[in-house]
């Protein structure tokens, strides 16, 4: 049957394609907003310790300010289609985890701990560091696709990533785990870097592979078994992980590598047994390992029981900290409007507090509300990162979209279960919110991967290419 | 700093972001993928029936509303609409309101005939300077006819003299 004419386009309703205007004015009024947010935090920090509004009020938040309007302009110029929410999100995280961070460098007595150091201004440097990354990403990665190609050569980089830390004279041992590096006085975390490259090789294997992985199974009690030689990637994924458990005794880097494969592969081949094998081989992997691993039955321990090792650490025996149990009491001290900022004790975590543990101060002083609106931050950005894979119109740009956030929410879970006692702790960073350079600069490379891929998936579509009539008119013969 | 001060400010604090979460949930509300439909015109667009199994009901039913003329830039009896008076899209009627009216079996077309006898690019019907509706063959296959003759130039439109295409038959109407 016909279709129907379309009635002029001139004075009638047109309907246009996937109706997304750029809406960058809309992020520019939230970046404002992200940036007055934590000037606001970082006054009201300086009125409850000192009385006073902190001096260097006006240059961390020119600061923020500075590397927000960076990052905006450039989005706008090179990005003009991309994602609203994701830069406005990371700007805020990481401008109230400055505060946080400055407002633990204002602690005695974490300024009595002979190592310490003013963490606040590092971080600013990092965190424009991590904005230059974001722009190098944006002004030269063009097309997220040409990523395709290095699909091998990253699964290359981001095993001697991931191997970087046992190297002799490179790697660090810092309280158990290996998994800094330490070049020219400064300390990387590579496995940060080498998520960002892993879910570029995942995205570019799955993608090929997908058909083999999703069509060649037998069904066996309701559940899709993969043929035995479509198992191997899987289980080389799966033995690496149990590698870096072994080696680097992390926990976190381990699980977030198997879980974000587990998801791509779940994503690419709509498969739900990949999501049970995925879920089994990790528990019979961390039960594996924590069998013979002193480390990992040390968290495991403190995850049981931390008032025990709060006792031990008290008693002064070696190997044990009181960090889990000081962090729980920070939570419930902080009840669910909080102390106030700047007017709890969560700096009673000492070491790392303005790291691993850095969602404690937040629970303490902005209590059970705060951390939801910072929990519900995260799960936005997640949330865009999915909306962008579901709107990407390649397979490429989706699996990529899906691993980086499915990453994301796996590292925010992994931290914020392990400081909340949900699960074992273990040594990662929260994105953005904790002091860290290479977390906070790998964090925003891997925004500017999802604003480019978004802003590709936003696009308006091409017009489709006029089709030549399909049929010959036919000649009237007289 | 007074106990009072701080109390306000740290639930000011929550309460700003909160609002911050909240507007980035109505930037997402606002931000849903689908199609988008404005209204260009100052008044309703008639609408012709969507329905392929209406259009194929023998009578030509006047389904729309005449279109009042637009502001004063019309001249008094001047075509409104132009209406499918026989053929497939029988019904149809377009309002006439200064632009360029195409037909053909182009996709692109105002008026798509399905019509085997017309060409892709079959004929446009225009507004000359001083408003007169004109039509044009554009080349066509079969040629278009203005009540028996078959043009050869831009011609203009009397009201309601048929203009035949194939097997369609339109003319303006006022």
């Amino acid at each position: 049957m016909s279709s129907t004419s379309n009635t002029s386009t001139h004075h009638t309703s047109t309907i246009g394609s996937i109706g997304t205007p750029s809406r960058r004015n809309t992020e520019l009024a939230l970046l404002v907003f992200a940036v007055l947010i934590p000037v606001f935090a970082y006054a009201n920090v300086g009125l409850a310790i000192n009385d006073s509004v902190p001096p260097g009020l006006l240059s961390y938040g020119l600061g923020l300010g500075l590397l927000a309007a960076v990052g905006h302009v450039v989005v706008r110029k090179f990005a003009p289609y991309a994602d609203p929410l994701l830069l406005p999100l990371a700007t805020l995280l990481n401008g109230i985890g400055l505060v946080a961070i400055w407002r633990l460098d204002q602690s005695k007595r974490l300024q009595a701990v002979s190592t310490f150091v003013e963490a606040a201004p590092r971080q600013l440097l990092y965190s424009a560091l991590g904005v230059g990354l974001f722009v190098v990403v944006l002004v030269f990665l063009k097309d997220h696709r040409v990523l395709q190609r290095y699909t091998y050569i990253s699964m290359v980089g981001a095993l001697i990533l991931l191997l970087l830390p046992l190297v002799p004279g490179l790697g660090l041992n810092v309280f158990g785990a290996r998994i800094w590096i330490s070049i020219a006085g400064f300390t990387i975390q590579p496995g940060e870097f080498a998520k960002i490259v892993l879910a570029i090789f995942f995205a570019g294997y799955l993608m090929v592979k997908r058909d083999a992985l999703a069509l060649a199974s037998r069904r066996f009690m309701g559940i899709y078994l993969p043929r035995g030689r479509d198992l191997g990637p899987i289980i080389v994924v799966w033995i690496i992980s149990i590698l870096i458990l072994v080696f680097e005794t992390d926990l976190g880097t381990s699980l977030l590598f198997f879980g974000m494969f587990v998801i791509m592969l779940y994503v690419a081949t709509e498969r739900t047994s990949w999501i049970v094998f995925g879920m089994l081989m990790s528990a019979a992997g961390a039960v594996g390992v924590a069998s013979f691993e002193s480390h990992v039955q040390q968290r495991v321990q403190a995850w049981l029981d931390p008032m025990h090792e709060y006792e031990l650490s008290q008693q002064g025996v070696i190997g044990h900290t009181e960090q889990s149990m000081q962090a729980l009491w920070a939570f419930g001290s902080g009840g669910t409007l909080g102390t106030g900022l700047g007017q709890g004790n969560s700096d009673l975590i000492g070491f790392a507090a303005n790291s691993d543990f850095i969602l404690a101060t937040f629970g303490e002083e902005l209590g059970l509300a705060g951390v939801m609106a910072i929990l519900l931050m995260y799960g936005l950005i997640v949330e865009r990162g999915v909306r962008t894979a579901l709107a990407a119109r390649d397979p490429f740009g989706k699996l990529l979209a899906i691993g980086l956030s499915g990453a994301f929410a796996l590292q925010v879970f992994v931290v914020a279960g392990g400081v909340m006692g949900l699960i074992p702790l273990t040594g990662m960073t929260m994105p953005f919110l904790a002091y860290g350079g290479s977390s906070v600069i790998a964090n925003w490379a891997l925004i500017g991967i999802l604003i480019r891929i978004s802003d590709t998936a936003r696009r308006p579509a091409p017009a489709p290419a006029p089709n030549p009539d399909a049929e010959m008119t036919q000649v009237v013969r007289p | 700093m007074s106990e009072l001060t701080l109390t306000v400010m740290r639930l000011g604090f929550l309460a700003v972001l909160w609002l911050f979460v909240i507007v980035a949930v109505q930037v997402i509300r606002s931000d849903l993928f689908g199609t988008r439909v404005t209204q260009r015109g100052s008044r309703r667009e008639a609408q012709r029936p969507q329905q392929a199994a209406a259009r194929q009901s023998a009578p030509p039913p006047q389904r729309q509303q005449a279109a009042p003329s637009g502001g004063g830039r019309q001249r008094r009896g001047a075509p409104t609409k132009l209406v499918v008076s026989e053929g497939i899209l029988t019904g149809t009627t377009v309002a006439l309101q200064g632009q360029t009216i195409t037909l053909g079996r182009a996709h692109d077309s105002t008026i798509v005939l399905d019509d085997d006898y017309a060409s892709s690019r079959h004929a446009r019907i225009y507004p000359d300077r001083d408003g007169q509706w004109i039509v044009e063959d554009l080349g066509s296959t079969n040629g278009t006819y203005l009540d028996r003759t078959r043009l050869t130039t831009p011609t203009p439109v009397p009201l309601g003299a048929p203009i035949r295409i194939g097997k369609t038959v339109i003319e303006l109407r006022k």
